[in-house]
């Protein structure tokens, strides 16, 4: 029997990531920029876990495992940094964050 | 049509509107829930493709903390919705459009390409904690160390920007 094809898949992964690009170009309020980009990298992990299942190789799900813990990471900085850039500029609309001085 | 392909549609389906609802919710607690749903059914995903050890790391790592501590911050913020401001000129037809190109251009490569294989239907005791455990801990030995170093240096700058000054400080 067969199942769904890969490319499926990778069609919603890439319609997806697409969504994700298009938060971060349109969007104005630093979070949702930064769910935008979360919805970017699970588009990814989409991809590599199909993939993974298709040639029926471990080694993409653990480089998914990889991507969870840098977006954490990722996620864990970004948040403190858009608590420091609210508590000095009591905004966090990017359009208003445009100098480097604090 | 198969059974699994009418999953796929349907869950795909969910997955599209709750990704569009992200994006288009003005309230940032309702962008918040909609990334929840749409992990979710990424979640759901994993299970169809036969990973459940990182179906279940989905739901706990992203659904669960990632999404916790967005809800944290916007409650922290004020979870009022941005005001109007001055925005640049035709920015959101120009985003749109080249977002437009890269869907296009994603699907039409997609399309091109011969199909490179199917989902096999997921096999008792495929991806399962021991499997991954194994490999992670003889193969990729270095990098997991080397995440254990990433972790604490995202630990410690995250307390440090979010630390209060002692003095001298601005804020």
């Amino acid at each position: 029997m067969e199942g769904v094809s890969v490319n499926y898949y990778i069609g919603l992964s890439a319609i997806l990531f697409t969504i994700g690009a298009l938060g971060v170009l349109v969007r104005r309020n630093a979070l949702i920029i930064f769910m935008s980009i979360e919805l970017m990298l699970n588009a990814a992990n989409l991809a590599f876990v199909a993939f993974a299942s298709v040639h029926d190789l471990l080694s993409g799900q653990i480089f998914v495992f990889f991507i969870m813990t840098v977006a954490a990471a990722e996620v864990a900085v970004g948040l403190a940094l858009i608590v420091a850039i609210f508590r000095s500029k009591k905004s966090i609309n990017v359009d208003e964050i445009n100098v480097l001085k604090g | 049509m198969t059974v699994e392909l009418i999953l796929f549609l349907i869950l795909a389906t969910v997955a599209v509107i709750s990704a569009l609802g992200m994006l288009l919710s003005r309230n940032a607690v309702y962008s918040a829930l909609f990334l929840v749903l749409n992990f979710a059914t990424v979640a759901v995903f994993y299970l169809l493709l036969g990973a459940p050890f990182i179906a279940i790391t989905q739901v706990t790592v992203y659904a669960g903390a990632i999404m916790v501590l967005f809800l944290f911050v916007i409650m922290l913020l004020g979870a009022d919705p941005l005001p109007e401001g001055k925005e640049l000129p035709k920015q959101k037809w120009l985003a749109s459009f080249l977002a437009l190109v890269l869907a296009v251009e994603g699907i039409v490569l997609i399309s091109m390409q011969k199909t490179a294989g199917f989902i096999p239907t997921p096999v008792e005791g495929a991806g399962n904690p021991k499997a991954i455990g194994e490999l992670l801990f003889s193969g990729y030995l270095l990098p997991f160390e080397v995440t254990s170093v990433l972790l604490l240096v995202a630990m410690v700058g995250a307390i440090v920007l979010t630390g209060k000054k002692k003095k001298g400080g601005q804020s």
